[in-house]
């Protein structure tokens, strides 16, 4: 059975695909909502503005988007390395 | 004879091309994440590069399914006929059925009619090639779910036009992964049908790897198919299945991505247009319940793909026979004729409802066909 269907191999691909596919967009919505939240100032944002002015919340984003671009950069160099054996 | 086989290679992969780009610009396109033109020309692009990235399926696709010393050069023209025939057929009614299916089917359709059952390696192609394409949408929709429900849990509490400029940003970047994904994935199924061509014709030793002039090739002919935009099928992608928001154009686009990435790691022929619906069904069945989602849409295209291994196999084996029957180079000779005749007739069909640029997200009124200019202005 083994021989025709290679469990682990699915398995991989679905914690991974998980990881990767539904955790990396999650952090990014995690970024995206830090990003927009408001400062200090009285200012009301406008309607489609994407940065809120809070620092904390710039922080938490530019961390965000880091984690999503390391994470992508990582899953790309594992496949490039093991694709030319 | 063998250049004749591998220019109907890179034909396939012309078509290949422009059928799947949707799958990785439907949902950008119809969240107006990219424009159209734009959406093509990047995803074009990145197909180029991802071509270039990996040989694992490659490798499958020449030496994991048939036996290669009982291929012939009419053979593998044969099956890249049928998988041609077959993916035009799909396109003109806005079907996005597995080009990579198609090509498998074809493949074997007429490995089988040649040299019967033993040729085929059955075992490879279940484990390599049922079984993926059996779960992989399902993994997808999985994954495409989960995520669609977090973003919107995290993001809920931001107004919808600054979550949507933030996520359209967020799907340029989740849909050119796809196109590299797609390039890993569907630009190595015609570099191991060319390889295995070269090797048939005796070019190459048996299980030889993939010349880089063969990985060029292939690499510039998705890419122009990919130019040349599949705008039928975007639009059912896009518009038909589900009406799609920012934030789950991200998720699918994301699912999609990190599915076909994994499982070329694993050498995986997985079908791309599968995993592509399969993120977008999920995205619709992760925001609020399954309301949005056309099920009959949905059911039409579970149809396609259900057939398309055995309809390419048939038109495989028809096209052998043809080839064979008259023989020799003549025999591919006669097909391409044919072969031509029956593709400039469904361009000419397909002249009857155009779908471009222009028109590919205009509103879903049950077909793929968009409404007439006067009816959108009515």
């Amino acid at each position: 059975m083994s021989d025709w269907i290679n469990l682990r191999a699915v398995w991989e691909i679905v914690v991974v695909g998980l990881l990767a596919g539904a955790g990396l967009p999650a952090i990014f919505a995690i970024g995206i909502r830090a990003l927009g939240t408001p400062g200090k100032a009285h200012v009301t944002p406008a309607e489609d503005e994407l940065v809120g002015g809070s620092r904390a919340g710039i922080a938490l984003a530019v961390v965000c988007f880091a984690i999503v671009a390391a994470g992508i950069g990582y899953g790309i160099y594992i496949v490039v390395a093991s694709g030319h054996k | 004879m063998l250049a004749l086989v591998i220019i109907t290679g890179l034909s396939f992969d012309f078509t290949n091309g422009f059928h799947d780009t949707a799958n990785a610009m439907a949902t950008s396109i119809a969240t107006r994440a990219l424009s159209p033109r734009i959406a093509v020309v990047l995803s074009a692009a990145l197909n180029l590069v991802g071509a270039f990235l990996s040989l694992s399926v490659a490798a499958t696709i020449a030496g994991g399914l048939v036996e290669t010393g009982l291929v012939t050069l009419t053979v593998v023209f044969a099956g890249l006929a049928g998988a041609i025939v077959w993916n035009l057929i799909t396109w003109l009614f806005g079907i996005p059925s597995s080009s990579s299916h198609a090509l498998i089917g074809g493949v074997i359709g007429s490995m089988l009619s040649a040299a019967g059952s033993h040729a085929v390696k059955w075992q490879g192609l279940v484990s390599k090639v049922i079984i993926p394409a059996a779960l992989s949408p399902f993994v997808a929709a999985l994954v495409a779910t989960v995520g669609t429900f977090l973003i919107y849990r995290i993001a809920r509490s931001m107004r919808a036009a600054g979550r949507s400029h933030g996520f359209r940003i967020g799907q340029v970047g989740s849909a050119s992964l796809v196109s590299l994904a797609h390039g890993t994935n569907d630009a190595q199924k015609t570099m191991g049908i060319i390889t295995l061509a070269l090797i048939a014709n005796g070019t190459l030793g048996a299980g030889a790897t993939t010349p880089l002039w063969v990985i060029v090739l292939c690499a510039v002919t998705i890419a122009a198919g990919t130019y040349a935009g599949g705008w039928r099928v975007i639009r059912t992608l896009g518009k038909g299945l589900v009406e799609i928001e920012p934030p789950q154009g991200l998720a699918a686009e994301s699912s999609s991505a990190a599915v076909i990435l994994v499982s070329t790691h694993f050498g995986y022929s997985l079908s791309t247009t599968q995993v592509a619906t399969g993120s977008i069904l999920g995205c619709g069945v992760g925001r609020k319940g399954a309301a949005g989602v056309r099920w009959n849409v949905a059911g039409r295209m579970a149809t396609a793909w259900l057939s398309t291994l055995p309809a390419a196999g048939i038109m495989g084996a028809i096209s052998y026979f043809i080839a064979n029957g008259v023989g020799g180079t003549g025999g591919i000779v006669v097909d391409l004729i044919i072969l031509i005749a029956f593709s400039s007739g469904i361009y000419w069909r397909s002249r009857a409802s155009t779908v471009n640029a222009g028109n590919v997200n205009a509103e879903w009124r049950g077909t793929v066909a968009p409404p007439r200019r006067a009816e959108v202005q009515a």
